[in-house]
């Protein structure tokens, strides 16, 4: 196994409580970074270590940062996006439920860096059991004096909250987040302008993934120049992998940036296998928004090289032979299943996430995922595989947020990778009576 | 309301909405909608435009227990589907509905976040993971048995600390 930062102290009794996580070390970046560093020096480190966003996007943490304008006089804020509602991804509710203080510890350093003096965590309103688990942990950080007016007796202070969302995958993205926390529908703004000029109450605002804030003590700790000598290229550090599907061992691993794919997949250290024997048909590597993979594309790139888990290589080849590493949510698929069915439980997901506020979004989900029932449900053609590729062209790229695009490719690289699967089913909807009648059952209830 | 900076006191709305709900049992009446405007000092409308956007708000009666089966990808790869026929079949109700003795609704909902332990369903606060057919059974009969909590504990302990 790899360098481990976020999960090092997983399996120590205890370590969701301040005391046990202090005696490990915890909260030593907040002592450093208070007391030895500037506000700048501090996102300097974290330009230096070339941490990317984790929640899906990728971009550089640092240069995020340097974009909140400090000059407007208005309050500035921290928002950690802890709605984490990707399908396939789980590494944040994991993290944030057996080692919250790891994301506060985070939340204390990346607020002083930006001069934040309130920072909320806005967390999906489904996983309460991480808030509770949450607020105690802010309970103990204030009464340590971690939290408050004057942290260790420095002119810094700040107050941190959370926030409970109420169920909309759209909230994960930073600007419907904002409005969300506002009290509002979460519809996404219009950029620019940026959250780090006009955010939350129109005031400059960073919103960061729980992992990418959860990074952050241990840069400080190592110094950014550390930190980036972990991983590979521009894909730098540690990264949490939520593993599910058909392998044997599902879970969320902790990976150094760069290990091969095909061992993960195989290795016993990690997935340990594909489910009973069988033989990987597909992935989703890196949560339901990106393409699609056949087994044997994922594991080797376009020129033949054994693919690596880190940004660039995932990528390679483009979307017509590549994916990405998106949030980390890795979804494995054996030789048994469908790609057409499980295609329409995202385009369903989608069509029921989109907020509706772009036309192209929230029409062409909803056709989308009527297409894909029709073919399940034994009354498709082969112009409806034709039709399904001109509709998901006509949202990628034609709405404010990415929701239109992360509906449009995977069903993008289902055609371009599966059509076979698709025809098989126009061809002989007489093997799919099971599904046409759950499928009809379910569409009647929900009329 | 004090966690949100002065004048920005409808930023309180959505956990507002989560505590009412759990107060009235379990659902938002178009009463409860504006009796939550009045404490904001926002109008009605801006209640109804929140409560209608996020699946988690019930604008109609709801059973005791609250049923939540997660069917999206990963879950539906692990036997979702077969976990939401279980469950119809065993209650005698269909997605969507509300048994006879007014004790369970049984929703379907779009991923919890926990892919890794699918097939999995949230009743109340409480998640139920790698789900077969039989813990199903032992679940539901330890809900009807008032073994377990039902609703929302959050909730609860927020109405109690106010009312003190």
């Amino acid at each position: 196994m790899g360098r481990q930062l976020l999960l090092e102290h997983l399996n120590v009794p205890n370590i969701d409580t301040f005391e046990v996580y202090r005696q490990k070390g915890g909260y030593a970046a907040v002592e450093k970074a208070l007391k030895t560093m500037n506000p700048d020096a501090v996102v300097d480190e974290v330009k230096k270590s070339g941490l990317r966003g984790r929640g899906g996007a990728g971009f550089p943490t640092g240069m995020k940062w340097s974009f909140i304008d400090k000059k407007s006089g208005n309050p500035r804020y921290l928002v950690c996006n802890a709605d984490e509602s990707e399908p396939g991804t789980f590494k944040d509710r994991f993290l944030m439920q057996h080692i919250p203080h790891s994301l506060i510890e985070g939340m204390i350093v990346s607020s002083f860096a930006l001069g934040a003096n309130t920072a909320y965590i806005y967390i999906r309103g489904e996983m309460m059991h991480q808030y509770h688990i949450l607020e105690k942990a802010i309970d103990e950080a204030y009464a340590a004096g971690f939290l408050g007016k004057n942290i260790l007796g420095t002119d810094y202070s700040l107050d941190l909250y959370v926030h409970p969302g109420a169920g909309a995958y759209i909230c994960g993205e930073e600007t419907a987040l904002i409005e969300s926390l506002e009290g509002k529908r979460g519809n996404p703004r219009m950029k620019p302008p940026f959250p780090a000029i006009s955010g939350l109450w129109a005031c400059p605002t960073v919103v960061n993934n729980v992992e990418t804030i959860a990074a952050v003590p241990h840069i400080i700790n190592m110094t950014g120049e550390e930190y980036a000598k972990i991983g590979i290229g521009k894909s730098t550090g540690t990264k949490l992998i939520s593993a599910c599907g058909h392998i044997n061992k599902p879970g969320v691993y902790e990976i150094e940036l760069g290990l091969p794919v095909e061992e993960f997949i195989y290795s016993d250290t990690y997935c340990g296998g594909i489910r009973n024997g069988k033989k990987l048909k597909a992935v989703v590597a890196g949560g339901s928004s990106v393409p699609v993979l056949p087994g044997d594309k994922l594991l080797k790139t376009p020129t033949g090289e054994p693919r690596l888990m880190s940004y660039e290589s995932l990528s390679e080849g483009g979307f017509q032979a590549g994916t990405m590493l998106g949030s980390g949510g890795f979804i494995v698929m054996d030789e048994s299943t469908s790609v057409v069915k499980n295609l329409y439980t995202f385009a369903r997901f989608y069509h029921h996430e989109s907020c509706g506020q772009c036309s192209p979004c929230r029409e062409g989900t909803g056709w989308m995922e009527k297409i894909l029932h029709r073919i399940l449900d034994g009354h498709g053609t082969i112009e409806d595989i034709d039709l399904l590729w001109d509709v998901q062209s006509k949202i990628d790229g034609r709405t404010i947020c990415p929701l239109g695009d992360a509906s449009a490719w995977p069903v993008a690289s289902a055609i371009r990778h599966f059509r076979a699967d698709f025809e098989e089913y126009i061809k002989h909807p007489e093997q799919i009576k099971d599904v046409k009648h759950y499928y009809r059952l379910n569409n009647l209830v929900e009329a | 309301m004090q966690r949100y900076p002065e004048g920005k006191q409808k930023s309180a709305l959505l956990p507002i909405l989560h505590l009412a709900q759990a107060e009235f049992d379990g659902w938002l009446s178009p009463e409860t909608m504006d009796y939550v405007a009045s404490i904001l000092h926002i109008l009605p409308v801006e209640v109804y435009e929140v409560a209608t956007f996020y699946s988690m708000y019930n604008l109609k009666p709801v059973g005791k227990c609250v049923i939540e089966v997660c069917r999206t990808g990963p879950c539906w790869l692990m036997g979702a589907e077969d976990i939401v026929r279980h469950i119809e079949k065993k209650l005698q109700v269909k997605v969507g509905e509300t048994t006879k003795d007014g004790m369970f609704t049984l929703k379907t909902v779009e991923c919890l976040a926990s892919c890794g332990t699918a097939p999995i369903m949230q009743i109340g606060e409480k998640y139920h993971e790698n789900l077969t057919c039989e813990s199903v059974d032992t679940i539901l009969n330890d809900y009807k048995n008032n073994t377990k909590e039902s609703i929302s504990h959050w909730a609860k302990e927020k109405i109690k600390a106010h009312n003190q």
